[in-house]
């Protein structure tokens, strides 16, 4: 900050003294060396740190640490719970983003086709996005109680009988994912509506000229060929978002039942914080870091594209 | 438009399916409140209502606060939130506004490094942040909740993003009547920002009052929680199934940003929907 005042001193004899750019270059420096600093510091030298820890046996609190090669990773080949932990994260993407970004782009399209009540749909729907996950997974666990829950007096009246949703160990991991479509459906149905106002009215009515007449044969030939972009992005969101599960798994299963709700994130808090393994779990995160990764360098070539908010 | 006017029928099922999605997106809110006011053996019943038979709000809310800090969670919540967005926006307002508008050596660098940062989520650099602040002795202080999201990226990039769409005039006029760089940037730029830094800021809020991953690693004493993690050990107190306290604790915890985006539904949405470009 001191060098961005000095260079920036007002005054002309100042700036005649020095060339504009050189002053111009000693502000910008004052004006970025705090966020370059930090920017280090909190970020990228401890990725690069976990990157490093990954290969080691460090555990907290030891005194030492060896120097293990990629004998973190091979343990993690041969770790049921680490394979369990990366299959049933990779399941609960594959459930929550086809069934949140369906539903989120049929709810904008449901919304955008009429004109009655958009604002409370659109609150409506977008409430749980902005609501304390896990305050509401206490809600849900309360409304998933196996006699006395909401949601099994709903299917004990329609006659469907009554589930034990959370401890079930075929039922745990879809019931997680149904909360999980609960909770991101509104972000995709708001990027879609972003989508669908950036469509040009003349096109619907240049498609109706040429006979597209019905609803559907709009959709396949306008509106779905100019959501492409949208949809991919959306996908992808969803994608890293569900990836990073973890809230509801905490507090709702803790893996369970039977390590059927393990997932990646879950797995090293345990191994790094439970068990206090930091080589190993920083192992874990190696490999969800490239997983997402994947996902967001995809992403964001998306963004450079297209898609603009503001 | 004439045309695509939707039929009477078609307005119908329109309201029709939405309105059956709305009331499951809302059952949750709904069922909370209605068990918040609930007595214990209103609430262990077979049998489905809303509107409680048997009252017992006053004792609910008042267990709930006995039981745990409910006040101290949304008090740590709101220091450690507004801590993090002044701390965010002061790192990074400068810097957006140097990437923006001035040239000087190491500026792509410095912006790619940002795009990095955006690439990697939080969890990632977690096991090295707690090394860190277990070596100066920071683990459940607010200063080690603050720390990780001192600087957002994100912030960096979105503003930088904004102040690309301001005139150069603008800053030209300034420092021909003489103002500073740093003037420029807080008495000029900042000014403009505003609905930038209010998506922002809103972003911000709702991920770091929502956080629960880093409470959960470095909060070690009950009076540290943040809402999230507070709602937790309230969970934790309740070994019975007296869901009454529990379900007003949770009315507590999440009213303010519900009433919040309630409130402000266009900027919150414009703010939580920047989580989506992150």
């Amino acid at each position: 900050m001191t060098l961005a005042a000095i260079a920036g001193t007002p005054g002309a004899e100042n700036i005649a003294r020095k060339t504009p750019a050189r002053t111009e270059a000693l502000a910008a420096y004052g004006l970025v060396a705090p966020a370059t600093i930090l920017l280090l510091g909190i970020l990228v030298l401890p990725t690069v740190a976990t990157v490093v820890l990954s290969f080691t046996d460090w555990q907290f609190g030891a005194a030492s640490l060896n120097w293990v090669g990629a004998d973190n990773y091979g343990a993690l080949l041969g770790d049921e719970v680490f394979r369990k932990s990366l299959t049933n994260t990779l399941l609960y993407v594959s459930m929550v983003v086809p069934a949140s970004v369906v539903l989120g782009l049929v709810v904008a399209l449901l919304i955008e086709a009429g004109t009655g009540l958009r604002a409370f749909y659109r609150a409506a729907f977008f409430l749980p996005v902005t609501a304390t996950l896990i305050a509401m997974a206490t809600v849900w666990e309360i409304m998933l109680h196996p006699s006395i829950g909401f949601i099994n007096l709903v299917f004990d009246a329609a006659g469907l009988g009554k589930h034990n949703w959370l401890k079930d160990p075929a039922l745990a991991l879809p019931t997680l994912a149904a909360i999980g479509v609960w909770q991101m459906l509104g972000l995709n149905m708001i990027l879609f509506l972003a989508g669908l106002k950036s469509i040009p009215r003349d096109l619907h009515e240049a498609a109706s000229i040429d006979g597209a007449d019905g609803w559907w044969s709009r959709f396949t030939t306008v509106t779905w060929p100019m959501l492409g972009p949208s949809t991919l992005f959306v996908l992808i969101i969803s994608s890293i978002r569900s990836f990073q599960v973890f809230d509801t798994v905490a507090v709702l299963t803790e893996g369970g039942p039977n390590k059927a709700t393990e997932v990646l994130l879950y797995t090293m808090y345990q191994e790094g914080f439970g068990f206090f393994r930091a080589g190993y779990g920083a192992a874990i995160t190696v490999v969800f870091l490239t997983f997402v990764l994947l996902l967001t360098l995809l992403k964001v070539r998306l963004a450079e594209r297209r898609v603009h908010y503001s | 438009m004439i045309a695509l006017r939707p039929s009477l029928a078609a307005e119908a099922g329109r309201h029709a399916a939405l309105m059956a999605g709305a009331i499951v997106m809302l059952a949750p809110f709904v069922w909370m409140l209605s068990l918040s006011l609930r007595a214990p053996d209103d609430i262990f019943t077979q049998e489905l209502h809303l509107v409680p038979r048997k009252w017992d709000a006053v004792r609910n809310y008042l267990a709930a606060f006995e039981k745990v800090p409910l006040l101290r969670y949304l008090l740590n919540g709101v220091v450690v939130t507004a801590t993090i967005l002044v701390l965010q926006i002061a790192v990074a307002v400068p810097a957006a506004y140097a990437l923006a508008k001035l040239r000087f050596a190491g500026s792509k660098v410095l912006f790619s490094l940002v795009l990095f940062g955006l690439l990697i989520p939080a969890h990632v650099p977690a096991i090295p942040h707690y090394i860190m602040l277990s070596k100066v002795g920071l683990l459940n202080s607010y200063a080690g909740l603050v720390m990780p999201s001192v600087i957002s990226v994100f912030g960096i990039f979105w503003i930088r993003q904004f102040f690309l769409t301001v005139p150069d005039d603008l800053v030209h006029a300034a420092r021909l009547d003489g103002m500073s760089e740093f003037g420029i940037v807080w008495r000029i730029m900042l000014p403009t920002a505003v609905p930038a830094l209010t998506a922002f800021g809103i972003l911000s809020v709702v991920v770091h009052w929502n956080d629960y991953f880093w409470p959960l690693l470095i909060v070690t004493s009950p009076d540290m929680a943040m809402p999230a993690l507070g709602t937790v050990y309230l969970r934790n107190t309740e070994a019975g199934i007296d869901y009454g306290p529990l379900m007003a604790g949770v009315v507590v915890i999440t009213a303010p940003l519900v009433l919040f985006f309630l409130a402000a539904q266009r900027r919150f949405i414009e703010g939580m929907t920047l989580s989506g470009i992150k």
